[in-house]
């Protein structure tokens, strides 16, 4: 953010975004921008459609009306959905992450932790062996993996350790745009607190904008700008995080934040 | 033909063969990309060569010759029975000498005298998609040779080294085809992958079990995939062939006896053969002129 | 000049998880504040203080009313400011010393402290230096410095909060009862820093029922019940 507080553009502008299923809806008219550095919550049940929602707008489901533009890396603005096959896997694995709340579909459970950080370096031409491994190395260590497990497969870590895995092979390539599915969901709370940090850490350093899904209220208020509460397939109320929190509007809002357990 | 009268020319019927051809051509036609063709039941199990055998079916005349090698020797019981196979069924000269074959079918291996223009090497391929091994998904796959996404292949080099401090990679080593198709030269070993790169020879490849064609049209580029710093090498064999004493070819280790005794000889047997006719003799050779 | 100021300010909740019944908060709520001077907002509790306090830093929502803030040469009016821009002003403009530290894991209380100037770009073994400083000086035993403030006592949480709060250079810089929990010596600290910051022209706008300390830092008081909303007959 500068201090000019016009003179910046968003990264994502989102216009009208619906989505049917058949005669089900998934999400409704859902309007937002992005700017880099910036992270969105979005929170609501499940079926609310902000599951729906996230895949829309990584291009993981095809709307069934509305844009979802991109501030490409030319500064070109392209409506993602209208973007040919290779162009809309290039952005994916290159200036785009997402992480998934299931660690075994973001990795490669079949090949070593260096490999999974480094293919994403592999795929965009790093033909340079000590250079992959380097990078690779370094990752881990920002993601707090112990450099001798560089060669073990995922398929031995623990659950905390597999997510931290896939945000480094995500971040690699030093991504503009990070998607992430429940993050932290079917992790221990410890476990959790720990990987939330590392994020909060990371999205700041690195000045990511990121699109966070999650049911959490908590790790909303640790990881977020803003916020999008949603319910029925509509954003019902939207934000500032912390004054949606301290201050919600909405009846769904007020009843979503007044359940939350007390320690 | 009265032996085999209830057979058409080639075993294969001409509406088949033609089928194939069109798959050959098209495969010719985009170096080293995977065409889908319709396999049909052959004589023999699958594992056999029955890709390379509905290959050289389509594409042999009457007035070809053929060779069949399998890992370089034409005496095995592979190659001895597709031989026999095509001197039956299709009436064709058969031949050891590569020198002198038009047609030359192939397991594992790629003869050691260089092909010349006109002759055909036809590989009998195993599983054809050299992604497989990473992703197993062939929509995948597809998709990934279709957008150029070869990213992957690297990840299997990488883990070769970091396992093993080096490519470790021996057999079906991924090669890159006229800078386009990353392509599984089948379980040839790297030390042939040369061989291929700017070849006067046609090279097909059939999978039978797989549905699937490609090739690799004469004068074409074929490069091994490698790292800046881990740059592709060839097998090297610390001592010549015992028989022909011939160096800069590829080896088969012969066990000779219970005590650890072991001798190098040729995996190309016409080589060899040719080689000790012409005088050559190995540390366990027998000069041919003094039988 | 004038640092912040609010105007026709008014503010409700309504519980909608207790039949939609409408609690009025304050309403007309008027009041500027210059440079280089402490203002404290004085009345009983439940008069609305601290709602104010949380409107002027836009975590609450306003029903009505402007908040015309300083910053950087132009005026912004927070109260209806998108969330980008609340953020931005609270970046370089408006500062806030919550009653209560919100801790998250893991982090040390050094590095607590020293967040919002490496957020602005200062390098971080610099802004450590300040932290190390302020806690230095607010007395907070250094063998706490490079632990999480989570298992912190109340006193010792607040003094990383108030740290964390002064060693940015906010014009304006709002206060939610600062002292609440702590001694007397550092009460004498904090009252201190808040005449440093006064003397640098730092607006300052907080709530104290500490009345020594009231009396110590006050240039003006805001009587809050003279904004109490006009209940409804």
């Amino acid at each position: 953010m500068s201090h000019d507080l016009s003179n910046q553009e968003p990264l994502l502008r989102v216009e009208g975004l619906t989505k049917y299923y058949g005669a089900r809806l998934g999400c409704a008219d859902v309007n937002f921008e992005l700017w880099p550095g910036e992270v969105l919550a979005i929170v609501g049940e499940s079926g609310s459609g902000k599951t729906t929602l996230l895949n829309s707008l990584s291009a993981t489901l095809e709307p069934t009306s509305g844009r979802t533009l991109y501030r490409m890396r030319d500064e070109q603005w392209r409506n993602i959905y209208e973007l040919s096959e290779a162009e809309r896997r290039f952005l994916v694995r290159t200036d785009w992450g997402f992480v998934h709340q299931n660690p075994a579909d973001g990795l490669r459970m079949t090949v070593s932790a260096g490999a999974n950080v480094g293919e994403r370096l592999m795929a965009v031409g790093d033909r340079n062996y000590g250079h992959i491994r380097e990078t690779a190395l370094d990752w881990l260590g920002r993601v707090e993996i112990a450099a001798d497990r560089i060669d073990d497969q995922p398929r031995s870590f623990s659950g905390g350790m597999r997510q931290r895995l896939q945000i480094a092979r995500n971040l690699v390539t030093g991504p503009r745009l990070v998607f992430m599915d429940e993050p932290t969901g079917g992790l221990d709370v410890s476990v959790q607190a720990r990987l939330l940090d590392l994020l909060r850490g990371l999205v700041g350093e690195l000045g990511l904008a990121a699109i966070v899904v999650t049911h959490d209220l908590a790790v909303a208020r640790l990881l977020s700008h803003r916020m999008m509460v949603m319910k029925d397939g509509r954003v019902i109320e939207a934000g500032l995080t912390d004054r949606v929190l301290d201050d919600p509007r909405e009846p769904y809002t007020q009843l979503l934040v007044s359940s939350i357990l007390q320690v | 033909m009265n032996a085999v009268a209830s057979y058409n020319f080639a075993y294969l019927d001409e509406q088949t063969k033609r089928m194939i051809r069109r798959a050959i051509l098209k495969a010719i036609a985009i170096p080293g990309y995977q065409v889908p063709f319709s396999s049909r039941e052959m004589p023999m199990p699958y594992g056999w060569g029955t890709g390379g055998v509905q290959v050289t079916a389509s594409i042999i005349g009457p007035d070809d010759v053929l060779k069949v090698i399998d890992q370089g020797a034409d005496d095995t019981t592979n190659a001895v029975s597709i031989r026999a196979f095509f001197a039956k069924v299709a009436q064709v000269a058969t031949t050891t000498h590569t020198a002198d074959a038009t047609i030359i079918q192939t397991r594992h291996r790629i003869p050691e005298k260089a092909l010349g223009e006109g002759q055909i090497l036809v590989y009998q391929v195993p599983i054809p998609e050299p992604l497989r091994f990473l992703e197993p998904r062939e929509t995948e796959t597809r998709k990934m040779h279709a957008l150029e996404e070869y990213g992957l292949m690297h990840v299997k080099l990488y883990e070769d080294i970091a396992r093993h401090g080096r490519i470790a990679t021996t057999y079906a080593y991924p090669v890159k085809v006229e800078g386009r198709y990353v392509m599984d030269p089948s379980p040839t070993p790297k030390f042939d992958n040369p061989k291929m790169h700017m070849s006067a020879a046609l090279q097909l490849f059939g999978a039978g079990r797989e549905h699937r064609i490609y090739a690799v049209p004469p004068w074409t580029e074929v490069v091994s995939l490698d790292f800046e710093d881990h740059p592709f090498e060839i097998q090297h064999f610390e001592e010549p062939c015992a028989l022909c004493g011939a160096e800069q070819v590829y080896l088969d280790e012969v066990i000779l006896n219970d005590r650890g005794g072991h001798m190098y000889v040729c995996s190309d047997t016409d080589n060899c053969e040719e080689r000790r006719e012409a005088g050559h003799v190995g540390s366990l050779g027998v000069k041919e002129a003094a039988e | 000049m004038t640092a912040l100021s609010v105007q026709n300010l008014s503010k409700t909740f309504t519980m909608h998880l207790r039949d939609g019944v409408v609690l009025p908060v304050v309403a007309n709520v008027n009041f500027d504040l210059h440079p280089g001077e402490c203002v404290v907002l004085g009345g009983p509790s439940g008069a609305g203080k601290s709602s104010i306090l949380k409107m002027v830093y836009g975590n609450y929502g306003v029903d009505a009313g402007a908040i015309r803030l300083q910053h950087h040469g132009e005026v912004v009016d927070l109260a209806t400011a998108d969330p980008r821009t609340v953020l931005t002003l609270r970046r370089d403009s408006i500062g806030y010393v919550s009653q209560f530290l919100r801790t998250v894991p893991r982090v040390s209380a050094l590095d607590v402290v020293a967040e919002p100037l490496v957020i602005r770009g200062t390098d971080k073994a610099e802004a450590r230096q300040r932290a190390r400083e302020l806690l230095a000086r607010l007395n907070l035993p250094e063998r706490l410095w490079s632990l999480p403030p989570a298992t912190f006592s109340g006193g010792e949480q607040q003094r990383v909060n108030i740290a964390r709060g002064f060693i940015t250079h906010h014009p304006v810089l709002l206060l939610d009862e600062p002292t609440a929990s702590l001694d007397a010596t550092n009460r004498a600290v904090v009252v201190a820093m808040i005449a440093e910051k006064k003397a640098e022209g730092v607006a300052l706008l907080g709530i104290f029922h500490d009345e020594d300390v009231r009396n110590a830092v006050a240039d003006r008081i805001v009587d809050v019940t003279a904004f109490a909303p006009k209940v409804a007959a």
